[in-house]
């Protein structure tokens, strides 16, 4: 139905289908080269894109930019890739650094997300904690998937106890760079989310 | 254009695009909202302006705009804003963004995993 040339003067991917109408957000968190691009890579539509978010505020207590008193500049880079999940929806898929200034942007830029996948490298745990803590302090519902780039010797259950994660947070491996393993990332999430939803009363207690 | 370009941005030129206004939060787009064109880009308009109209002849979302444009997120936002003014785009919102609850109703999280499993 749609041609595949692309616009001359537009951008080089496929567009969306002209009854796109609702926009959905999942953001990847995790450390620097944990393979956040890659599970975007993997399941997304679109070669991945990246793009920037800068503020400036006063006196916001984040004090990344040295020298700078009265007003903070706050730049984050993330990228991110697109699934076309029916006529309307479309999935965006974001990955982003899980550093402080991240958080500090999350509401401007994340508010309205489906849901996080923290992304842990095996050998990196101690990477994954404050965005654990973060979401946990926000009640952003997410899931920990295990990124295999080799063997790893900690079971699931030890990853569960290093990150000290309550029980009914899911705790999943995969591997980044294969898209079948990726999608069944996200559909642990949004399983997990399907549950939290059904439940009686959750969205009184989620909130 | 690269966004890496964005690292050494010149203030004074984000200012220059935006006119001065920095009131990206109050324009009600997210980075998911999705822009259409409504009109061709008009002779002598801001160069911005015209390449969102040119993009945006498909559903195209925020974030892609300022992806393509090489600019801050906050900074398209201004660009939309002014282009929703003059009825020159439509946005499309996302249905989740508006919700009260956290958690989105299981009927749209189904929509989600259907798609999701057909991929």
């Amino acid at each position: 139905m749609d041609s595949a040339t692309s616009d001359p003067g537009g951008p080089a991917r496929p567009p969306l289908r002209a009854t796109a109408s609702d926009g959905v957000k999942i953001v990847v968190v995790g450390g620097f080269g944990v393979g956040k691009t890659t599970m975007v890579r993997a399941v997304s539509e679109i070669r991945p894109l990246s793009t920037e978010e800068v503020m400036t505020q006063a006196g916001v207590g984040v004090d990344d930019t040295a020298g700078a008193r009265d007003k903070t500049t706050t730049t984050i880079a993330f990228d991110f890739g697109r699934i076309s999940l029916d006529e309307e929806l479309v999935l965006y898929l974001f990955g982003a650094p899980g550093q402080k200034r991240f958080w500090f942007l999350w509401d401007q830029l994340f508010s309205g997300t489906l849901g996080v996948v923290v992304l842990v490298d095996a050998h990196r745990i101690e990477d994954s904690w404050y965005a654990v803590d973060r979401l946990e302090h926000h009640g952003i519902p997410f899931i920990v998937a295990r990124n295999r780039f080799e063997p790893v010797a900690h079971t699931l259950e030890e990853l569960r106890e290093a990150l000290d994660l309550p029980e009914g947070i899911p705790v999943v491996e995969c591997d980044a760079r294969d898209r079948e393993s990726s999608k069944q990332v996200l559909l642990a999430l949004v399983d997990h989310l399907y549950a939290l939803s059904s439940a009686p009363s959750a969205r009184e207690t989620a909130s | 254009m690269s966004p890496h370009a964005l690292d050494g941005e010149d203030p004074d030129r984000l200012y220059t695009v935006t006119g001065g206004r920095s009131r990206a939060e109050d324009t009600g787009l997210d980075l998911v909202t999705l822009v259409v064109s409504e009109s061709d880009a008009a002779p002598g308009m801001q160069s911005e302006h015209a390449r969102i109209l040119r993009i945006a002849r498909r559903p195209t979302s925020v974030v892609e705009l300022s992806a393509d444009l090489g600019l801050p997120v906050s900074v398209v936002k201004i660009l939309l804003a002014d282009l929703l003014d003059r009825g020159m785009v439509s946005a499309r919102h996302p249905s989740s963004a508006t919700a009260e609850a956290r958690l989105p109703d299981p009927d749209f999280l189904r929509k989600v995993l259907v798609g999701l499993s057909n991929l």
